[in-house]
């Protein structure tokens, strides 16, 4: 256990981090606008990475597919909103348990269409090279995965801090009834917020297929890492988010490395000590 | 005779039907009416904490994975269970569950809505990850193999009908203890707290204790299920405790019906049904199950037990405005 441990495990736990942004950042809103908790966010990850799979194989282009899957799961989020979760009015329980049955019908539409292998998503030729600092390789790829979810989560903060729709989110997250008191318009809001949640959760589809696989399941194995950043981050933050995507992140990367045996323990108890604790996150308004 | 007592006389009925209707229906058949009994336990269990206190657990798989890992290490590595002592480990089943739920109550119970959802989520993710990482106790991804066989004690358990009579005579049990405690003053006071904790805390309820109380019975009922499941699969795997498991048990309580006990029952029944045996029918079953769960939230808030009741109210309500329905057993914030 050198230096060169430590500098690799760290790297690796912040680009794991980066792909956990993504997803728990959209989780993260969508809790906060809403108050559910989405439990098909797992699925739109999986199906970000099987529409970037079938746009790979038609066009050839890998840049192609991370807009296309991700507007592609966009809709599907706002269908489910729209249709689905919205005439249900505001009643969280029955709006979370809906979210279950579609993660299975969208488990089972994906087996269907995309079978039960386990496929790759290749990215572009030039992400698949290294860069050597100090005699350590640094795979691009990684590198890019930080530099996206930087990117980001830089355009979602000057978003949310800097705009007018950004002025609203935050008011709606604040306090639903007193913001539509105030006339704003937070039906609408949740539709766009969870669009966009399916959105970021379908980028990081493919960025994650990349070197997780897409692979029935995948889904189901997401769901519970998205909520780790969630709740040690704090619901509808998304300064949060960030801190907790990267501390589930390097937690995930050194737990396996430096006790194999209870790694997912360490990464699940500090999560249910947090919610006990301070069920809003360590970084969640009260 | 009672309104209640005909409801009682009716699942009396359906039992003795099961009992007498399975044995003869094929091994398929009772293998498939055991499975579905097994997690009709664990329905059950979390239909307490659900449908009558108005807790909605995703983490239920914990008690029945604890269950379920204490009766295959204790039969594969110290062959103890595979006797008489099957009902010592029955008892001790049911006692790690709810020594589980004892721990894990002190985090938990403080939450409420969707954070408790997302606590006991976190709390069941603790427990998986050690079943799939702690490959010296659990065999990791592997799991454990039940080589010994089931209980041999004058009844031949092998046998896939008698164990299915035992797993039945197990769920009657787990049904009319159930059935008591939700009757009782204490269960009274549970479907208070489901109502208005608020108000129940003005009335000088221990309102943590009652809530408290309910979970830990619920993580034994789940420990039995787990040590029953043992023997039924013969194989436990991470796949036991992972978090679809506890998804499941929840979809079967709302898919039956919340805050009824036999609903759980119910909802065992459809989804095992729909998924082991239309499934050898038509590929698409997944859809089924999905969509039929997905109409039952959107237009039987109450679960298919809720049916009669909306039946009723159709029939004398009719040419009357309809009043909107709500989830009946869960608090609306």
């Amino acid at each position: 256990m050198n230096t060169q441990f430590w500098v690799i495990q760290a790297f690796n736990g912040i680009s794991y981090g980066a792909l956990l942004f993504l997803v728990g950042s959209g989780l993260s809103l969508i809790f906060g606008v809403m108050r559910i908790v989405n439990l098909a966010h797992g699925s739109y990850f999986l199906l970000g990475g099987y529409i970037a799979i079938s746009v790979i194989a038609g066009t050839g282009s890998w840049a192609l597919s991370i807009p296309v899957a991700a507007l592609g799961v966009a809709i599907v989020g706002l269908l489910m909103e729209r249709v689905f979760l919205r005439p249900l009015g505001f009643d969280p329980l029955r709006q979370v348990l809906l979210t279950v049955g579609f993660a299975f019908l969208f488990q089972q539409a994906a087996l269907d269409i995309w079978g039960g292998n386990n496929m790759d998503i290749n990215p572009a030729s030039e992400l698949s090279t290294s860069v050597v600092i100090g005699g350590i390789y640094f795979p691009a790829y990684r590198m890019f995965m930080i530099g996206l979810a930087l990117l980001i989560g830089v355009g979602l903060w000057l978003a949310m801090e800097k705009t007018r729709m950004g002025a609203m989110v935050r008011a709606t997250v604040d306090d639903a009834q007193m913001a539509r008191g105030v006339g704003i318009d937070t039906n609408r809001i949740s539709m766009f917020i969870f669009a966009l949640g399916a959105f970021l959760a379908a980028v990081g589809g493919v960025i994650g297929g990349a070197f997780l696989g897409v692979y029935p399941g995948l889904d189901f194995e997401m769901l519970p890492l998205a909520f780790a950043v969630v709740i040690i981050g704090g619901m509808g933050s998304l300064g949060g988010a960030a801190i907790g995507a990267l501390l589930v992140g390097l937690a995930d990367n050194f737990g396996k490395a430096l006790f194999p045996e209870i790694s997912y323990f360490t990464l699940y108890a500090p999560m249910a000590l947090i919610l006990a604790v301070k069920p809003t996150g360590l970084f969640g308004r009260e | 005779m009672s309104n209640q007592q005909v409801k009682n006389l009716a699942v009396i009925a359906v039992l003795i039907l099961i009992a007498v209707i399975v044995p003869r229906s094929g091994s398929f058949v009772v293998l498939l009416a055991t499975r579905a009994l097994t997690f009709a336990i664990l329905a059950m269990s979390l239909d307490i904490l659900l449908g009558f206190t108005g807790l909605a657990s995703l983490g239920q798989a914990a008690y029945f994975g604890i269950g379920a890992y204490l009766t295959a290490i204790l039969a594969s590595k110290f062959h103890f269970g595979l006797g008489w002592d099957f009902w010592l480990v029955t008892v001790l089943g049911m006692f790690a569950g709810a020594a589980l739920a004892a721990f894990f109550g002190l985090f938990a119970i403080r939450a409420s809505g969707v954070y408790f959802l997302m606590i006991t989520l976190a709390l069941g993710q603790c427990v998986w990850g050690l079943a799939y990482r702690w490959n010296s106790l659990t065999g990791g991804d592997n799991g454990i193999n039940l080589t010994g066989g089931r209980p041999q004690f004058g009844l031949d358990l092998s046998n896939e009908v008698t164990w299915f009579y035992l797993v039945l005579a197990f769920f009657t049990a787990a049904l009319i203890l159930l059935y008591v405690l939700v009757r009782s003053p204490f269960g009274r006071s549970l479907a208070g707290i489901r109502e208005r904790e608020l108000r129940m805390q003005i009335l000088g309820y221990n309102t943590w204790l009652h809530k408290y109380i309910a979970f830990i019975i619920a993580g034994a009922f789940g420990g039995l299920a787990g040590v029953l499941w043992a023997h039924t699969n013969g194989h436990v795997s991470p796949e036991t405790v992972v978090l679809t498991t506890s998804v499941d048990a929840l979809l079967m309580v709302v898919l039956g019906g919340a805050g009824t006990l036999v609903g759980g029952a119910i909802g065992a029944a459809i989804v095992f049904g729909l998924r082991e045996y239309l499934s050898t029918l038509v590929p698409w079953w997944q859809y089924v199950l999905g969509g039929v769960y997905v109409l039952t939230i959107l237009y039987l808030p109450s679960g298919l037990m809720g049916i009669p009741a909306r039946v009723r109210q159709w029939w004398t309500q009719q040419g009357k405005d309809k009043e909107p329905e709500k989830l009946a057993s869960v608090p609306s914030s």
